[in-house]
């Protein structure tokens, strides 16, 4: 580390470490691989210190109060002065020379203690709570706590089943009043509507009069609650937690690329979490992208290739398509919502029959100043790496229009896109031969001659670059369809069947090939691609102006000032 | 009424005369703003090193030298530095600022604009009790009388310096007493005591910039020590303990209420001042600075050595009634509240009544103080009604234990402390109580409403 004459060093529980100044103690001790209990604390939130359950204990080198002069041991080593009382490791930053206990007696019986204060009025409703199995309470009892209750007194009795707003329930009983949720809104969503109402154990969480939590933020608090106290309406009850398998995958919502975490049980999704990714959306997510696992199974999914609206195999969709991309007068309208690899498949059919165009649509939203930039889709970025289209797509196919107008393209090959959508009139579409691959029900696969059924994003793997020029990858959570075909297996196909030569049909043999090429992606495999990611050189494309806003420059809330 | 004549009054000179309003009239007729006039010709510094020469002590409640909290300013941040005056008072047993405040409202101004003008605040809030609306409009009315005559406001005296006076009434809490707490609420928020470090009222107080706070008594001491000087000021009581203080005394006593004196021993204040136990009653223990502080128990010796190594022996009513003479015994001077429980009163019970305050004024930020006052009014309540159990000490004992130093604020130790003093000094008391108290058969069902019902 180049930085290394900033660093300084603390010592924990006997070990000497370099961290950054300012750095706090549960971080720090984290380096060491201790664990500091912690339930108020959140690395993405600013310190509340109010659960205690960090408690440490905490020296300093001492000076002579007469001469100023440190004071040392007879062994010659600096001596520390020990404080009475313990404090806060989340509050607690380093300095020079700073000394802490995380397993003292005085240490470990503070936890204790904290443990038994929340637990004497919490309703210990683990078997119907939905927390259970990834609940901090539980585990910190069942490694810091007695074992047993000295409480044998009346429990609070506090409003069990609350809508915050649409998409949250709360059970104010299991709360532990750790206030991250609050601040949470306050300072990451920037929309202020929880608040504690009443005082001490009686305190309550509650909606500000006349507001709800219905910011497209609001399901971060149910991640963030490190108990059962805020619950996504949409899981709860719904699955245990322990059932679920979790997969790695990204937001397609936007150009941010919100890394996620998607949980499915025997082929049925059933929620999808934020991942952390400091360089991209920390510990965050939008409530809109939590939702999109529900295209899976929805009603308008294409389950089934068709020719001539018949149904027919994929295979023989693939042989049709292909042939139909022999005849000249192609134009290929290629998807933002693509994985890099399959823009290169599409790069190659397109070179290969010499297209009369490729184009991409544009999607543009409001830039919500957090994690929704303007840019809605996904890879645009992708597919100006991967050469398919050279500049930045507009939101309407006009020039393709007239082309189809001018009798110049007789055929579109359209990935993923409506073609109405796109701004074709219903007359330019029913001029041309459709060859649609896509998964959902649209005016362009109602029309097309020939349908090939997709995957969506959640039933394959790929990669995906953001608006940072980051590589990353997304993979397979369920297995999609049976009537459905791989997108990249498709165009790969049709790419094989038109030039006669085998092409790569899965993301990893694909990436032999691109990683190869002296490009920016030199060195790179999909199996070795990071799940943080990587940053590629976009300088090739820094002259576009690229309609991010300010999402680009996501900031985490950084901690108030604190003093030297 | 006439003042006792051991009573040394300087603060309270003026409040309880006959015929004394308090109008400005009035207060310039006995040479009020006088100081003030004086103040505005003198450096600034010249002022704080009065203060602090003085050793004027903190009156709220921990005593700290007030000359020395001006000198933490941060001066270097270039924010405004704000001045706040603690008048929540909301201590349990006392009642000594509100005399000030609804007697001699122009003091408490004339302290505040010297302290300003000395510490070159910006602008000072008066953080006033919600229980208090009369001295909120006593003030307000006050700081009307003090504009127009340019002692409040805009280039005061034309000395170049504008300092406003903001009264602000408070949010009818316990907590918005504790000087962090009391800025959240002053910012129009929860009264959430901060966490400290960061937030150093001297460094990051009121909207984030430096802040003095300081309480109502300490303020108006301010303009007395810059009439008498300091060194005279500092005759006044014993070193370190400079000063007179208004001690408002409760309970068993035959003429309860504030007394402003300096100088004497607790015995010359309970007995020969507030006249003694009532008729037939013996003084069983005194709680000296505010229901939060370690009680003291008649008939305990105090023993110890002094800062100078002398030792000392001290029964009850010899306890130097002052800050370090009430911590070497053990306890307090707080804020100056002494309650008085004779024999009538039972230790369990008056304890069970401390734990319903705390327990319900507890702001609820964390858990050792949330949990563990709740926790404590129930057992002490349940004790109380009959259902008694022979662990209940221990327990008490315990969970008294887990929340003493392990909080965001002094909140913490004020439900700690009565809790292991009481116990400590009266266990035996709670053996036999709880003994008695479980045979009798509680009644559960009081048990229960006290229990469940805050
Ligand atoms: C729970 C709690 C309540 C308090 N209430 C008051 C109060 O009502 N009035 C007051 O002057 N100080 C109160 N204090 C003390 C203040 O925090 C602060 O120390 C004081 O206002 C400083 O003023 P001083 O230095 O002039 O004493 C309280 C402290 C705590 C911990
Ligand atoms: S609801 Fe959850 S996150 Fe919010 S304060 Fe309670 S425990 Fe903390
Ligand atoms: S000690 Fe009590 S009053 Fe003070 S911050 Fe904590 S919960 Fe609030
Ligand atoms: S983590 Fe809650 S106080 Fe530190």
């Amino acid at each position: 580390m180049e930085e290394k004459e900033n660093l300084i060093t603390v010592n924990i529980d006997g070990q000497d470490l370099q961290v950054p100044p300012g750095m706090n103690m549960v971080e720090a001790a984290a380096i060491l691989g201790k664990e500091i209990p912690h339930y108020c604390y959140h690395p993405k939130l600013t310190i509340a210190g109010n659960c205690r359950m960090c408690l440490v204990e905490l020296g300093m080198p001492g000076r002579d109060r007469a001469t100023g002069e440190p004071m040392v041991n007879k062994d010659g080593t600096p001596k520390i002065m020990w404080m009475p009382g313990p404090a806060i490791g989340c509050g607690t930053k380093a300095a020079p020379g700073l000394h802490i206990k995380t397993d003292s007696p005085k240490a470990l019986e503070s936890r204790e203690a904290v443990t038994e204060f929340l637990l004497i009025n919490h309703p210990l409703d683990c078997p119907i709570c939905d927390q259970a199995g990834e609940c901090t309470l539980q585990e910190f009892s069942s490694s810091h706590g007695r074992g047993y209750s000295r409480f044998i007194e009346q429990k609070n009795v506090k409003p069990k089943r609350t809508r915050l707003g649409p998409r949250v329930t709360l059970d104010d009983e299991r709360c532990v009043l750790c206030s991250r949720c609050i601040r949470f809104c306050d300072e990451v969503a920037g929309d202020s509507v929880l608040g504690f109402t009443d005082r001490g154990s009686y305190s309550t969480l509650t909606c500000f009069p006349g507001k709800e939590l219905a910011n497209n933020y609001s399901l971060n608090t149910v991640d963030i609650c490190p108990v059962g106290a805020l619950t996504s309406t949409d899981f709860r009850f719904k699955m245990r937690v322990w059932f679920l398998k979790e997969t790695n995958s990204i937001d397609f919502e936007t150009s941010v690329g919100v890394n996620t975490v998607v949980s499915a049980r025997e082929g049925t999704i059933y929620r999808v979490k934020p991942r952390r990714n400091d360089q991209v959306n920390d510990t965050w997510m939008p409530d809109s992208g939590r939702e999109l696992y529900k295209q899976v199974e929805s009603d308008d999914r294409l389950i089934q290739c068709t020719i001539d609206s018949l149904a027919t195999s994929a295979v023989d969709a693939i042989a049709k398509a292909s042939e139909c991309l022999q005849g000249g007068g192609v134009a290929i309208v290629g998807s933002g919502q693509c994985s890099v690899e399959e823009q290169f498949a599409l790069k190659a059919i397109s070179d290969g029959i010499g297209a009369k165009g490729v184009y991409l649509v544009a999607r543009y939203g409001k830039d919500d100043g957090i994690l929704m930039s303007v840019d809605r889709n996904p890879n645009v970025r992708g597919a100006l790496m991967a050469g398919l289209v050279n500049d930045l797509p507009d939101e309407q196919l006009g020039e393709l229009g007239a082309k189809i107008d001018s009798g110049e393209v007789t055929t579109v090959f359209s990935v993923k896109e409506d073609l109405i959508a796109g701004g074709l009139t219903e007359d330019q579409v029913g001029k041309v031969k459709i060859i649609y691959l896509g998964t959902h029900e649209n005016t362009t696969s109602s029309l097309a001659d020939v349908l090939i059924a997709g995957l969506t994003q959640f039933e394959k793997s790929g990669t995906v670059i953001n608006q940072q020029f980051r590589l990353q990858k997304f993979s397979r959570v369920v297995p999609g369809p049976g009537g459905a075909i791989e997108d990249l297996y498709a165009l790969a196909t049709i790419q094989a069947n038109l030039s006669g030569e085998s092409f790569p049909s899965t993301v990893g043999s694909l990436w032999k090939q691109i990683g190869t090429e002296g490009s920016v992606f030199e060195g790179i495999s999909f199996q070795s691609l990071s799940d943080q990611g990587e940053l590629l050189d976009g300088s090739a494309f820094e002259h576009f102006s690229f309609r991010e806003g300010k999402s680009l420059h996501f900031e985490p809330k950084k901690e108030a000032l604190a003093i030297e | 009424m006439s003042v006792h004549p051991k009573e040394q009054r300087i603060i309270l000179k003026y409040a309880d005369e006959p015929g004394y309003t308090p109008d400005i009239d009035c207060y310039m007729k006995n040479g009020g703003y006088e100081m003030l006039k004086k103040a505005v010709g003198m450096e600034k510094q010249a002022i704080c090193d009065e203060v602090k020469n003085s050793q004027l002590r903190g009156r709220g409640g921990a005593g700290f030298p007030a000359g020395v909290k001006w000198s933490f300013v941060d001066r270097k941040s270039g924010k405004p530095v704000y001045m706040v005056c603690n008048c929540d008072e909301s201590e349990p047993g006392t009642f000594k600022d509100r005399q000030i405040v609804h007697k001699d409202p122009h003091q408490l101004i004339e302290g505040i604009i010297i302290s300003s003008f000395a510490t070159d605040c910006a602008k000072a809030f008066i953080y006033i009790r919600e229980e208090m609306p009369k001295g909120a409009e006593i003030l307000n009315q006050a700081i009307k009388e003090a504009k127009e005559k340019n002692f409040v406001g805009d280039d005061i005296l034309g000395s170049g310096y504008s300092c406003d006076i903001v009264v602000h009434r408070g949010a009818a809490a316990y907590i918005c007493g504790e000087e962090t707490g009391l800025i959240e609420s002053l910012e129009g928020k929860r009264a959430n005591p901060r966490i400290k470090p960061p937030y150093f009222p001297a460094v990051l107080g009121l909207y984030m910039c430096p802040t003095i706070v300081n309480n109502v008594e300490t303020l108006c001491n301010v303009l007395h020590i810059l009439r008498m000087g300091a060194d005279e000021f500092a005759k006044i009581g014993r070193p370190n303990n400079t000063g007179t203080r208004i001690w408002c005394v409760s309970g068993g006593v035959k003429r309860p209420g504030y007394y402003e004196v300096a100088g004497i021993t607790l015995g010359e204040l309970v007995y020969d001042i507030c006249g003694g136990p009532k008729d037939g009653r013996t003084i069983k223990a005194i709680i000296p600075g505010g229901s939060s502080m370690k009680i003291l128990k008649s008939g305990e010796r105090f023993t110890g050595k002094d800062r100078d190594g002398n030792g000392y022996d001290w029964g009850i009513e010899d306890i130097p009634l002052d800050y370090d003479g009430i911590a070497a015994a053990g306890s307090m001077s707080g804020s100056g509240g002494m309650m008085v429980l004779d024999d009538s009163v039972e230790i369990p019970v008056a304890l069970a009544n401390l734990m319903a305050f705390y327990s319900h004024e507890s702001c609820g930020q964390c858990t050792p103080c949330r949990e563990g006052s709740l926790w404590l009014k129930k057992i002490t309540t349940r004790m109380v009604h009959g259902q008694a159990r022979p662990d209940d000490v221990d327990l008490m004992k315990s969970v008294a234990d887990q929340i003493e130093g392990r909080t965001i604020c002094a909140f913490g130790f004020a439900v700690a402390w009565p809790v292991q003093s009481y116990l400590a000094k009266f266990e035996d008391e709670f053996r036999e109580f709880a003994e008695r108290h479980s045979r009798m058969g509680g009644d559960r069902t009081a048990a229960k409403e006290l229990a469940c019902n805050h």
